[in-house]
């Protein structure tokens, strides 16, 4: 008997009882709640474990190993920190998704199976879904809806790829697949619609967003980064993987320059960040490998506290426009300090934690030779200190001072208290490497801190904020507009309308038209002629009888309108009922 | 704190003293380049001052790009889906 639990059903299950509970009690137990299973996963040995037999497969709950659990460490400690963050709301669709989505993600990195791999990779995307419900606004609905019918596209995508492999394959393990046959090929783009490869990103800039303010730190840690973990785990050393992180890298940024929502900029920043780790996958060497790891758990931390930053200044102010905000120093000067470090970390500043992981992916790159990728890397690398590690305090909490209709005040206890913890995090990672290059899945030797690495990276930042700085003295800075830029979700927004308004054309006419013709007109029409056609067979046979009589025109006329009605009404005196008889039988003779 | 309070950043010398401060580091930086000895996996990092001049240009770049390019022709109204 194990002397711990499946980590995911700690947090999944856990999630049950949370409406069960009120007041200081819930608060204490959603706290303990990740702080537990983070020392039941801790106890898990490297290993396999938590073997079920499934019809006649055997699922694989918990494959334990270095690559999993530093990715477990990370998801336990964010899922702590968010959850500490959202406290004030007292949500509890947010604190149940969140565990939920976090259970799911932590399903996957111990997923030793396929099929056990896809089913927490599809709870984990409904779980998160409701993040972004939560907001209940029309936009909010909206974005969640495409957001699961990309998901879902998806998560077909992976199906089919996983069916298939395991046909042309036999196996389902969890382990290197690489590129070779169809079911391989759909696997591998099932990963990069949550990986959000380039054109199968936009879900992740419209989504989240959107999302709660809480759901939006949660959605940063969790969805993007199992899906590099799936790619570590199934795709290491892909050469494609190289240049679909190059991409992804370097397209984000221009986007987050001309964005106006703050947390749309820091969306694309998240992209641009995952760009660094899928390079490092795709390069596959082991320093490599640990770049891609590092920068995930550094990615984690630091992209959370921006977002944590930005909400706090969200829920106080209930702004998140860049025309709309600036000045926020003087109000909420904690948030400010905490995000200038989270600024600081995703640039990549010596001291912080980026400097330590964003350095093994780039030189990793070096030493491949790679050097059109290393280029766009450090390209990106600048890119991201402008829009992230500039834009978003500057436009936040310098610049001009936005409209608050007062005193704004600064950010609850409870969010201090989480950006503080992650704050720390990110110094402690940045200044002693030691830490987390103990926990990567191979062993590390790289020392970031060498007088040339620390002035080349400085160089970079100054001068980078020294072009934002130029830029802006100058007025060439572009001024920050209320609008909406188009990106690869043009395709099915706009899409999606051509394709009903020509669905709706096409079909619909078709269906009008049949309507009109059948339903409406025919049916008619048989009713007419069921109800009047032997009426009028019988009145052309009655009428030259009544002709014969020597009948007038004009009483003629008046005779068959009254035989017609009779008719319908099936009206007739006895009498005239036999001559109509009469009248028939006698068609048939001459007929 | 009420909002009629002077801030640091209100006082214009205050931002003055800042870039004399920043555009300072921004030189003493450059002058590091020189001596100090570099281990370096591509040639052109052995170039003096590579690393600022390829920031400098690649934001420049980026900014300039975004603004005369990517922006005229992705920009749309607020509502453009609704």
């Amino acid at each position: 008997m194990n002397n711990f639990l499946v980590p995911a059903f700690i947090f999944i299950f856990g999630a049950l009882f949370i409406p069960l509970l009120r007041g200081r009690l819930k608060q204490g137990y959603v706290l303990l709640l990740p702080l537990l299973g983070l020392v039941n996963f801790l106890n898990i040995p490297i290993g396999t474990h938590f073997q079920v037999d499934f019809l006649h497969y055997q699922l694989i709950l918990g494959e334990m190993d270095r690559l999993a659990r530093i990715f477990g460490i990370i998801f336990h400690i964010v899922s702590f920190i968010t959850i500490l963050y959202i406290l004030n709301f007292d949500n509890n669709t947010e604190y149940a998704a969140g565990f939920c989505y976090a259970g799911g993600a932590l399903g996957v990195i111990l997923a030793g199976d396929l099929i056990t791999l896809f089913f927490f990779w599809e709870f984990l995307t409904v779980s998160s879904m409701f993040l972004i419900l939560a907001r209940k606004t029309r936009k909010s609905t909206q974005a969640a809806f495409r957001y699961t019918l990309i998901h879902a596209v998806g998560g077909l995508f992976l199906l089919a790829g996983i069916i298939i492999h395991s046909h042309e394959t036999g196996s389902l393990v969890v382990s290197q697949i690489g590129l070779n046959g169809l079911g391989s090929y759909l696997i591998f783009i099932g990963f990069g619609v949550n990986c959000a490869w380039p054109l199968l990103h936009s879900w992740l800039v419209d989504a989240y967003p959107e999302a709660t303010i809480g759901g939006a730190v949660f959605l940063s840690a969790f969805t993007t980064k199992t899906a590099v973990y799936a790619l570590a785990r199934t795709f290491p050393g892909e050469t494609s993987l190289i240049w679909i992180g190059t991409a992804m890298a370097a397209f984000p940024i221009f986007y987050a320059v001309i964005e106006n929502d703050l947390r749309r900029v820091l969306a694309y920043s998240l992209i641009n960040q995952v760009g660094f780790m899928v390079v490092g996958i795709g390069i596959g060497t082991e320093l490599a490998i640990n770049g891609a790891v590092a920068h995930a758990f550094a990615d984690i931390i630091f992209k959370g506290l921006l977002f944590m930053s930005v909400g706090a200044v969200m829920y106080r102010t209930g702004k998140v426009n860049a025309t709309d905000l600036g000045g926020l120093y003087k109000y909420m000067p904690i948030t400010c300090a905490f995000c200038i470090v989270g600024a600081a970390s995703i640039s990549a500043f010596p001291l912080f934690s980026a400097f330590i992981s964003k350095s093994l992916v780039m030189s990793a790159a070096a030493h491949e030779g790679l050097w059109v990728t290393w280029f766009t890397l450090l390209f990106a690398a600048a890119g991201v200190f402008h829009h992230a590690g500039i834009k978003i305090p500057f436009f936040t909490f310098y610049g001009h001072e936005g409209d608050y209709g007062g005193e704004v005040k600064e950010a609850p206890k409870n969010m201090l208290a989480a950006m503080g913890i992650s704050a720390f995090l990110c110094i402690f990672i940045g200044s002693a490497p030691g830490f987390l290059y103990d926990l990567l899945p191979y062993e590390v030797e790289y020392h970031p801190y060498s007088y040339d690495h620390v002035i080349a990276q400085l160089q970079l930042l100054f001068f980078s904020a020294m072009a934002f700085t130029l830029l802006l003295l100058s007025g060439i800075y572009p001024a920050e507009m209320r609008s909406l830029n188009v990106d690869a979700d043009y395709i099915y927004r706009k899409g999606g309308k051509l394709a009903f308004f020509l669905l709706d054309r096409s079909l619909n006419s078709i269906n009008a038209f049949v309507d009109r013709t059948v339903a409406k007109g025919m049916t008619a029409r048989l009713s007419r002629f069921f109800s009047l056609g032997p009426g009028r067979l019988a009145l052309a046979v009655i009428k030259s009888l009544w002709q014969m009589s020597g009948i007038g025109a004009v009483e003629l006329v008046e005779s068959e309108k009254r035989f017609l009605e009779k008719y319908k009404t099936a009206n007739f005196s006895i009498g005239s009922t036999a001559i109509f008889a009469l009248a028939i039988v006698l068609l048939f003779f001459i007929l | 704190m009420t909002s009629n309070k002077k801030h640091i950043w209100d006082e214009r010398n205050n931002i003055k003293r800042l870039l004399k401060v920043f555009f300072t580091i921004c030189v003493v930086l450059f002058a590091a380049d020189l001596v100090v000895d570099k281990q370096t996996h591509m040639p052109w990092e052995e170039w003096p001052g590579f690393y600022a001049m390829y920031g400098l240009v690649a934001c420049v770049v980026l900014v300039l790009v975004s603004k005369y390019i990517l922006r005229p022709l992705m920009m749309r109204d607020e509502n453009y889906y609704e």
